[in-house]
């Protein structure tokens, strides 16, 4: 019998594809449905916000920062106010520091929701999408009631936060939390055990630790693979010391060990708000200093500010000169670093693992693009 | 005077069917909408129902695109070829002790026989689209129709041991005389029956061919108008038959309790076993390709054969 001619096919996904979430396109070679190279192509998003950064006040940048993870801009506003806070050696009020932490951590549990409802979507079950949706609703909900946007918050000044919580808003966020454990428990029951899921995602995009390690990975995808690095944790940043919560890692480095890190996170998060809503003390949200915009001049020097997104370590390498505006912002996004390794997974993988893999890194355009 | 009767049936058939489809259409969204915490289509008509007929308008007027470098002649008989198949075998089906139509002594072998047809017609499509993403669509649709067609025949094979027939009226009356629908004495054969008419039918969880995440629209991504509006047309038509078949095999055809007439009985089994079809489509996840075939060949295969062995030793034993 003669030998069957095979030859590999380049197969274009993205940017336009519906599982790459926003405008991602991979080259792959395939031959039959196995992937034997797969080349990325970034920068459909690209935006040049470090460079635009340097024609700005120092508060101007803050709402640039929304839009890189637009999924969990707390913490993106945070990192940035937070490096330009410590280049100025200011000290911020209590209260805000506890609004803070409230609004990064409602807003974590919105991107984990995000991304669980997604992810599901990914791997074809689209129940779950809907429901995820709707606690990730009442969450925007609050976060909208505090900072008057639903996405791109622009809450977090230099210094404080712009507004403070209105009326009765705690309890509301009490009430949510509450909800919150309910819902996200229901979600684990009854999407962990389902035996298509489990049969989709254990064992699937394996990462060793030196993998993690070797590739700069952070946030649930290093947690997943067994290193329990947490900067809440490890480097506690604002007033995390203050508060009782655990890493969940897992061992196995799977998709499946991604996903468990991820629904435990919530859980984490969750805690972290009611003790904070318990704690908050009263008083200004903002110091006297950093209302006047204009006159925010930091001392010449370099600062790198990091914190734990829910993507993983966002960082803020910032530079003054002692005008008004930067010299010079670098930005660490933490979905750029994960995503370099997706290439590397992807060999030898099929289509549909693809799909899983690629979903699993929890990739946001626009942090990847900056 | 025969062949107007013949003509007269089939297009009654079809008007049926038309409308049958046009409200499953309709059902699946109603009922996933439900089971998504959302209204489902509410704006044409009380409840929505006139939403299918509204969309089905839209595709017709579409402007119908053949893609430069597609195939032409077999892009254009793809759809027919998928709706063709699926509309014959409703020929067989009998919906009560009176209404019904061939009524021929291989009814079973003729559906199984024609409906694999289908499969024609997604290969064609995908082929002919010159498209990849429709391409692996319809490798995977056919490969995975092929896997499942076995098991889907042999599923059966219990039913017609214990009939000896393979009429369909005969399969209900049989029934009717045993006292009990198949489904009890065949579980095993019902149970592989409901599994791999799903995959037949590319339904969640194993609508690979159609993975929206994957393959943007699998097989038909390169159809639109009312080529699509064929696919789909085919797509729900051979879901019913499915479901008419599985009702006059396990669930006893028209037999029912009195009150209700029998061909009302009928249709409201074809709706509950299309009801559960809906649910899993609203419930689980896909799954992937390798696991699909694994359970096919290695599961509901070998589940099926032990159906049939143990069918026929009970038949044997019981003279």
């Amino acid at each position: 019998m003669p030998e069957l001619k095979t030859e590999t096919m380049t197969l274009n996904m993205g940017p336009q594809h519906p599982s790459t979430h926003g405008v991602f396109r991979l080259q792959l070679k395939v031959d039959g449905e196995t992937i034997k190279e797969a080349i990325p192509v970034m920068g459909y998003l690209h935006r040049g916000s470090e460079k635009l950064a340097e024609r700005f006040l120092y508060s101007q940048f803050i709402p640039y920062t929304d839009r890189l993870d637009y999924l969990n801009a707390m913490t993106n506003n945070y990192v940035y106010c937070a490096a330009i806070e410590e280049l100025l050696e200011w000290e911020v009020p209590e209260r805000a520091e506890y609004l803070r932490v409230i609004t990064m951590e409602l807003n974590r549990i919105a991107s984990h929701l995000v991304w669980w409802g997604t992810y599901l979507l990914d791997i074809g079950a689209m129940s779950p999408f809907l429901y995820a949706f709707r606690d990730r609703e009442t969450i925007l909900d609050r976060l909208n009631e505090i900072s008057g946007a639903r996405m791109t918050f622009n809450y977090h000044r230099i210094g404080g936060v712009k507004w403070d919580a209105p009326d009765g808003w705690i309890e509301k966020v009490q009430e949510t939390v509450k909800e919150l454990y309910e819902n996200i428990q229901e979600f684990d029951t009854l999407v962990t055990g389902n035996e298509v899921f489990r049969a989709r995602t254990i064992g699937v995009g394996k990462l060793s630790k030196d993998q993690v390690i070797n590739w700069g990975l952070s946030g649930p995808i290093a947690r997943g693979s067994g290193i329990p690095i947490d900067l809440r944790k490890t480097e506690p940043y604002s007033i995390y010391d203050r508060f009782d919560f655990d890493i969940p890692t897992q061992e196995d480095g799977d998709v499946f060990a991604r996903y468990k890190v991820r629904i435990e996170e919530m859980f984490q998060s969750l805690r972290i708000i009611e003790q904070a809503c318990a704690q908050i003390p009263e008083g200004d949200i903002i110091t006297k200093k950093g209302k006047r915009l204009m006159m925010i001049k930091p001392p010449a020097g370099e600062v790198y500010k990091r914190a734990e997104a829910s993507k993983g370590e966002i960082g803020v390498y910032a530079i003054s000169n002692g005008k008004n505006k930067p010299y010079r912002i670098k930005l660490r996004r933490p979905s750029f670093v994960n995503v370099s390794i997706l290439q590397h997974m992807l060999v030898g993988e099929s289509i549909q693992n693809l799909v899983a893999i690629f979903g699993s890194l929890d990739v946001v355009l626009g942090e990847v693009d900056a | 005077m025969d062949y107007l009767l013949m003509f007269l049936y089939a297009v009654a058939v079809l008007m049926v069917l038309l409308g049958g489809v046009t409200f499953a259409i309709l059902a699946e969204r109603k009922v996933i909408g439900a089971m998504q915490l959302r209204p489902g289509p509410n704006r044409h008509g009380p409840w929505g129902v006139f939403q299918t007929i509204a969309d089905v308008l839209k595709l017709l007027l579409k402007e119908d695109v053949i893609p430069a470098n597609a195939d032409k002649k077999i892009f254009v008989l793809a759809p027919v070829l998928a709706f063709a198949p699926a509309f014959s075998v409703m020929a067989v089906l009998v919906y009560s002790s009176t209404v019904g139509g061939a009524d021929i002594n291989i009814g079973v072998i003729y559906f199984l026989g024609v409906s694999s047809i289908t499969m024609l017609g997604v290969l064609m499509g995908g082929w002919s689209s010159n498209n990849k993403y429709a391409l692996f669509g319809s490798i995977r649709g056919v490969a995975q129709m092929v896997s499942y067609e076995l098991p889907l025949i042999l599923s059966i094979i219990g039913v017609i041991i214990m009939v000896g027939s393979l009429n369909l009226t005969d399969i209900v009356n049989y029934q009717a005389n045993m006292g009990m629908w198949f489904i009890v004495p065949q579980f095993l054969g019902f149970a592989v029956y409901m599994i791999s008419s799903i995959a037949e039918l590319n339904r969640s969880p194993f609508d690979l061919p159609e993975a929206e995440s994957e393959l943007v629209a699998g097989f038909f991504t390169e159809y639109s108008g009312f080529r699509f509006a064929m696919f789909m047309l085919a797509e729900y038509t051979y879901a019913i038959a499915i479901a008419g078949l599985a009702t006059t095999l396990f669930l006893g055809g028209w037999l029912g309790p009195a009150f209700l007439p029998e061909i009302v009985w009928f249709m409201l089994k074809v709706v509950a076993v299309m009801f559960i079809w809906f649910w899993l489509t609203a419930t689980l996840p896909r799954a992937r390709v390798d696991q699909l075939m694994n359970f096919g060949w290695k599961v509901l295969i070998p589940v099926a054969l032990l159906n049939i062995v143990l069918t026929s030793i009970y038949k044997v034993w019981m003279g």
